[in-house]
């Protein structure tokens, strides 16, 4: 297990050195570079040429991906070319609000889809097991923004039970981690149900149940247990779903998370804005993958990764 | 079951008055499709979506683009069946012209992202060793970003277009084509007819292309399908952000997008071409469902 753990923490480091790799050069080939932003497309000459010697535009492109490392591994991810703040600082306001989302809409989908998927695999062709198929189909085609929208006249607009949009752990972020938790909800349910259809059809639930075992004990006690590993795997997957959905329901409601950020760095060319956010969001997705893989050795014994 | 097997009194008569070539995997792949209600359902959104694109300026009944301030927001009416949008343009229209930049988009993706990933994965797992170890690096650094933060990124910085929508899309679904013709590759390569193409002299280019190939096509195929439902809706994510085709061209995610300040006055604004991307990607979410079952020989 500590063997694993470690090999899986130096496997990430490649990735991660490769992401910034692939930010930095992005960054590269945007149209302008940093000081013709700052100095304005009308700025004169020398006023460039002095901010190019400045910013070290001048150097050879290998000189500017070391110190670009180096400022990375010093925590300094650069400036706003619009408010003149660490990048980093304005992330940071903005990440709370997003992993708000994420957390909210996973509460959501964990605690709907896991017993409709459970429920339809026990009562299958039932009416729930049916709602529950029909909801998996439309969850996997549903676009989250335009659901967002669709709420937002359903329940703002027109029933005004809550508000249309904006910021706060209240009645506010009902709509939007509804928006985000739908297709979330529709893939768990989706797999809870197919795993568990499949581990009830096993020989050792024939066994539990053939010496006496009651039903409710063999579902929770051995069926689930099994059934769940399948599941863990999918909720990981779904994770990247999650954040670029909550990345488009911020900017529907207003959400002033990193999606919100993302387009405003891209509309203002704010580039160290947008580099950090790629940046962050690679490294906060990446590293989420990385506790899932890991919990699931915990989960499963039988696994050993060798 | 059939006429034949109705009309046979014995095995070998079945067997005589088969019609040759009547069980062809291809033809019982079909027969269990078309038994499948809901790929049906799929395959027809499918259809309708195609001809929609096709033969748009057949169909729609009036310009995508010409305005008419008279027109401005207009709910639904037997002249526009649909309403008209903020500058008095024909929804209707608008949508049945969008199926062209949706399905543009995400067919062309999906084509880079296989002419890309499908060499690569093949590669990767045809040969194996560094090759294989440095292929799978560069598809661990893209699977690092979530799929539409990818071609986000990627058309920041070609530049917001419908082209760099597709280029941007086809290159971060690549892995995933890299993963799965990879996986295909390790199964196949030690196959007999991999070795005994080898033992007539084959070179592996010719061994890759020409015998490896052909018997990882149905995966692929299955997984295209899958992947333009998702490639539908990221593309119209990228359109809604306005990273994708420009105005004035009606892309479903563009029309959405400049009509969400009507979500008061007019809410049937940003919920047509809403219900086209739903549609178009619920379309091919059947039928690739559909395919899975009918195709994949493991599962039966």
């Amino acid at each position: 297990m500590a063997k694993y753990t470690l090999r899986r923490l130096l496997q990430f480091i490649p990735t991660l050195f490769g992401v910034y790799t692939f930010a930095f050069f992005l960054m590269r080939v945007l149209p302008g570079d940093a000081a013709t932003y700052l100095v304005g497309f009308h700025g004169s000459a020398s006023a460039l040429a002095a901010l190019h010697a400045k910013l070290h535009l001048d150097d050879p492109i290998l000189v500017q991906y070391v110190s670009f490392l180096g400022n990375l591994v010093r925590g300094d991810l650069g400036n706003s070319y619009i408010t003149g703040d660490p990048v980093l600082d304005i992330i940071g306001r903005a990440l709370p609000a997003t992993a708000q989302l994420m957390v909210v809409a996973t509460i959501i989908s964990v605690a709907l889809g896991l017993p409709l998927g459970v429920i339809s695999a026990l009562r299958k062709d039932s009416l729930v097991d049916n709602l529950t198929r029909i909801l998996v189909v439309l969850g996997a085609s549903l676009p989250t923004f335009w659901l967002g929208i669709q709420l937002q006249i359903v329940f703002a607009v027109n029933l005004h039970w809550l508000p249309v949009s904006g910021v706060g752990l209240d009645a506010h972020i009902i709509l939007p981690s509804i928006a985000l938790a739908v297709a979330t909800t529709a893939l768990l349910a989706r797999m809870t149900r197919s795993s568990l259809l499949d581990e009830l059809n096993q020989d050792y639930i024939r066994t539990a149940h053939s010496k006496g075992l009651r039903e409710r004990a063999v579902v929770w006690r051995h069926a689930l247990r099994n059934a769940f590993l399948p599941v863990l795997t999918v909720w990981g997957l779904s994770l990247a779903d999650l954040l670029t959905g909550a990345l488009l329901v911020e900017v529907i409601f207003s959400w002033p998370g990193m999606g919100r950020l993302l387009v405003q760095s891209i509309t203002t060319r704010d580039y160290p804005l947008l580099q950090a956010n790629l940046i962050i969001l690679a490294m906060t997705y990446a590293g989420a993958n990385l506790i899932v893989d890991l919990l699931y050795t915990l989960v499963d014994p039988r696994i050993r990764y060798d | 079951m059939t006429d034949t097997a109705q009309n046979a009194k014995t095995p070998v008569a079945v067997l005589k008055n088969r019609p040759k070539g009547q069980r062809t995997f291809i033809g019982d792949a079909l027969r269990r499709l078309l038994r499948n209600p809901l790929a049906i359902v799929g395959l027809a959104i499918v259809i309708i979506m195609i001809v929609m694109a096709l033969f748009a300026p057949q169909i729609a009944p009036y310009s995508p683009i010409q305005t008419n301030l008279k027109l401005y927001v207009k709910p639904p009416s037997p002249d526009h069946i649909l309403g008209t949008d903020d500058v008095g343009r024909d929804v209707f229209s608008r949508i049945i012209y969008g199926a062209q930049i949706s399905l543009e988009v995400s067919i062309l993706s999906m084509v880079l992202g296989i002419a890309l990933g499908v060499p690569l994965g093949m590669v990767s797992g045809f040969y194996g060793g560094r090759i294989d170890t440095f292929i799978m690096r560069l598809t661990d650094v893209f699977l690092a970003f979530p799929l539409l933060l990818l071609a986000i990124a990627l058309v920041a910085a070609i530049g917001p277009s419908q082209n760099s929508a597709f280029i941007a899309l086809g290159i971060a679904i690549w892995p995933y084509f890299a993963r799965l013709a990879r996986g295909q590759a390790l199964a196949l390569k030690n196959h007999d007819f991999v070795v005994a193409a080898r033992s007539i002299g084959a070179r592996d280019a010719r061994i890759l292309a020409a015998h490896m190939l052909p018997n990882m096509l149905t995966p692929i195929i299955i997984y295209a399908t899958l992947q333009i439902a998702a490639v539908i809706l990221n593309e119209s994510a990228l359109a809604f952000l306005g990273l994708g085709a420009q105005p004035p061209t009606p892309s479903w995610g563009g029309m959405l997008a400049s009509t969400r300040s009507f979500l008061t006055s007019a809410p049937w604004l940003p919920t047509y071409p809403g219900i086209a991307i739903f549609l178009a990607s619920l379309g091919f979410n059947l039928l690739g469902d559909g395919l899975r079952d009918a195709l994949d020989v493991k599962q039966r």
